[in-house]
């Protein structure tokens, strides 16, 4: 059987983690995991921006030499003219390829070719053309999107080379509020990067101790972790191109390596299912969306 | 400032047109629109009989198509769209770019608005959608002060519209699955967030436990009414701490700033509630005609905020997002 032409990408890493943890954590993506893209960036809070500039460019290379394609991401919710400001520098670079999180990226590429990122309503093949008129060229869909829209949308728009969230806490919502400075007694304006204590998320629990949720700044995850590792197969056949890979705290060069031997049908999806929970033994996995009932449930692949 | 009112009935329609509405908003009675409630809506003959009144009264029409086009059956939006045009509704409210290039392209001669749903928060953004798609109106998100609101209004080249009063949507709109994840159903894709086909309410000893799909989103004791579970107006423990994590029960009500928002540049005024009863848009159109009465006569008189706070959910409000102290 031939291998797979699926491809796989490391997206941004949705979390506050301190400058040396980062870059050593993409060093070693660079040195030893075996993805295609890796997409670098600040998505979710542009008061963290500061962390990691000084060592971008570093990585960056280290990524590139390795044969890595770096893609840098634009911000998912810009209300500031700050934020605007770094969105039209980023638009107007061309070291690297752009992933657009919000629209105003996308108008300020001006057509030149760039992807879009999974916080950009792409719910049907008619918007994935409009972008593709835009200049985009890959698309990773949202997340809570069903096998059959994902379906349709690759069917409706073979010129867009489409991703989907594959592995990781699924980012559910973005406010203007921070809940996770709230929660510690602290304002957005003065929040102390509170964020950064949580590398994982911090979980938000029901009052009957259901894990839930998990807060990441001003975004909302969800408390599983979405893992499609079992839907490979299908996502295949339907002609998706790549599957995005959400850091976690995990080994994520050994997720990379699982997702990669499942995808060249070197292990069957129920042994990688295995590999992975052993890799990530704080996840409970989910992948509802993906069938079409609620985004926190598991369906497990026929044996 | 024009004062657009919600109407979920063809009734709720005539109350808010009497009351004094410049233009009330609606939608078909399917998932086409983000209010896809049991009992509520329009057909398009129901539709083009309110349009048609409206018109008489010198009152505008927008059809609300704002939920994004399923993948496979975007016939079903782009008939709403041909829909509206057909019952000569004034504008229609979309968020779908998709939606909005046929809309475009198919009846160039129907304003479009840009729904809240398409979470347009900055200028650049706005700007880039009015160019492609000819966008006369924008509904801002509840994601900005008003600050942010007015130098959003200065810088885009369409009029804008914010909500001002009713439902509070914490998370930024159109960009919230919190109610797919925990019901399999979505604002985005089916018109309805915490949906009550997937609410149960249990009692549990002294509480009364309010569930959504399979989760915990409250427990009220005894002394507390247990109001509905929407999912980020629950109850959760994070870190120890036990509260409401993301928002309070409240609702939105930034009538105090309605000078503010004037001096924005806003060009229309929002009252959320398509759900909502014939008593609370007239009440609701009475006190906010009355105190833009007053700040065009300087009158002092205080405005009459407990008959508002009577119709707002759980008694409790906030100015939300337009207060930078919120975040």
């Amino acid at each position: 059987m031939p291998e797979s032409r699926l491809g796989l990408t490391l997206g941004p890493l949705l979390y506050l983690w301190d400058e040396p943890r980062w870059r050593d954590f993409y060093f070693r993506i660079a040195d030893e995991a075996d993805v295609d893209t890796v997409v670098l960036g600040e998505v979710v809070c542009s008061k963290r921006d500061h962390f990691h500039t000084g060592s971008l460019d570093e990585v960056a290379k280290r990524l590139t030499s390795a044969g890595k394609q770096v893609r840098l991401a634009s911000l998912a919710l810009v209300t500031l003219e700050r934020e605007m400001k770094s969105v039209r520098r980023l638009a107007a670079q061309d070291d690297f390829e752009v992933e657009i999180g919000e629209l105003a990226a996308h108008g300020a590429m001006r057509g030149r070719l760039h992807a879009v990122g999974p916080m950009v309503n792409v719910y049907n093949g008619a918007t994935a053309r409009v972008l593709a008129r835009g200049g985009a060229t890959s698309i990773c869909l949202p997340p809570e999107l069903p096998a059959a829209s994902i379906r349709a949308i690759v069917a409706g728009a073979p010129e867009l080379a489409f991703e989907v969230f594959a592995f990781g806490r699924v980012p559910l919502a973005i406010s203007a509020r921070c809940a996770h400075a709230r929660l510690k007694g602290l304002t957005k304006d003065n929040c102390q990067f509170i964020c950064g204590d949580d590398p994982d998320g911090l979980q938000v629990d029901t009052l009957d101790n259901q894990p839930f949720l998990a807060l990441n700044g001003v975004q909302t995850m969800s408390s599983t972790c979405q893992s499609l590792l079992g839907d490979i197969p299908q996502l295949d056949a339907m002609g998706v191109r790549s599957l995005r890979l959400s850091p976690q705290v995990c080994d994520m060069v050994e997720v990379a390596r699982t997702f990669r031997d499942v995808a060249n049908r070197r292990v069957v999806p129920a042994e990688g299912i295995a590999r992975l929970e052993a890799c990530y033994p704080a996840a409970t996995f989910s992948n509802g969306f993906f069938h079409d009932i609620p985004g926190h449930q598991q369906v497990l692949p026929e044996a | 400032m024009e004062l657009i009112c919600p109407a979920g009935t063809p009734a709720s329609f005539r109350d808010a047109v009497e009351a004094g509405a410049n233009a009330v908003y609606c939608g078909f009675r399917d998932e086409t629109n983000a209010r896809n409630f049991p009992g509520l809506n329009f057909s398009q003959s129901e539709l083009s009989e309110c349009a048609l009144d409206a018109r008489k009264s010198g009152v505008a029409t927008l059809v609300a198509i704002n939920t994004f086009m399923r993948a496979g059956s975007e016939s079903l939006w782009y008939r709403a769209v041909d829909a509206a045009a057909e019952a000569g509704a004034n504008a229609i409210i979309v968020a779908d770019l998709g939606l909005l290039a046929y809309a475009a392209e198919k009846h160039p001669q129907l304003r479009r608005h840009l729904s809240v749903q398409a979470g347009a928060a900055n200028a650049d953004h706005i700007n880039f959608l009015v160019e492609a798609f000819g966008i006369r109106r924008v509904v801002l998100p509840r994601v900005l002060t008003v600050a942010e609101v007015a130098a959003i209004s200065a810088k885009v080249t369409c009029e804008t519209e914010v909500f001002v009063y009713g439902g509070l949507c914490v998370m930024e709109e159109g960009r919230c699955s919190l109610s797919s994840y925990a019901t399999g159903k979505s604002p985005n894709m089916h018109g309805v967030c915490s949906p009550a086909s997937h609410v149960r309410y249990r009692q549990n000893g002294s509480e009364m436990v309010s569930e959504l799909g399979a989760f915990t989103i409250n427990r009220f004791p005894q002394s507390e009414a247990a109001g509905y579970p929407t999912l980020c107006k629950g109850r959760f423990v994070a870190s120890d701490t036990v509260g409401y994590i993301f928002e309070d029960p409240v609702s939105l009500d930034v009538l105090s700033q309605l000078g503010a928002l004037r001096d924005a540049g806003v060009t229309a005024l929002k009252i959320e509630g398509r759900q909502r009863g014939r008593a609370y848009i007239s009440q609701v159109v009475k006190e906010i005609r009355k105190r833009l009465g007053a700040m065009e006569t300087a009158d002092p008189t205080p405005p009459d905020g407990d008959a508002l706070r009577r119709l707002s959910e759980g008694q409790k409000t906030t100015e939300g997002s337009y207060d930078k102290r919120w975040r």
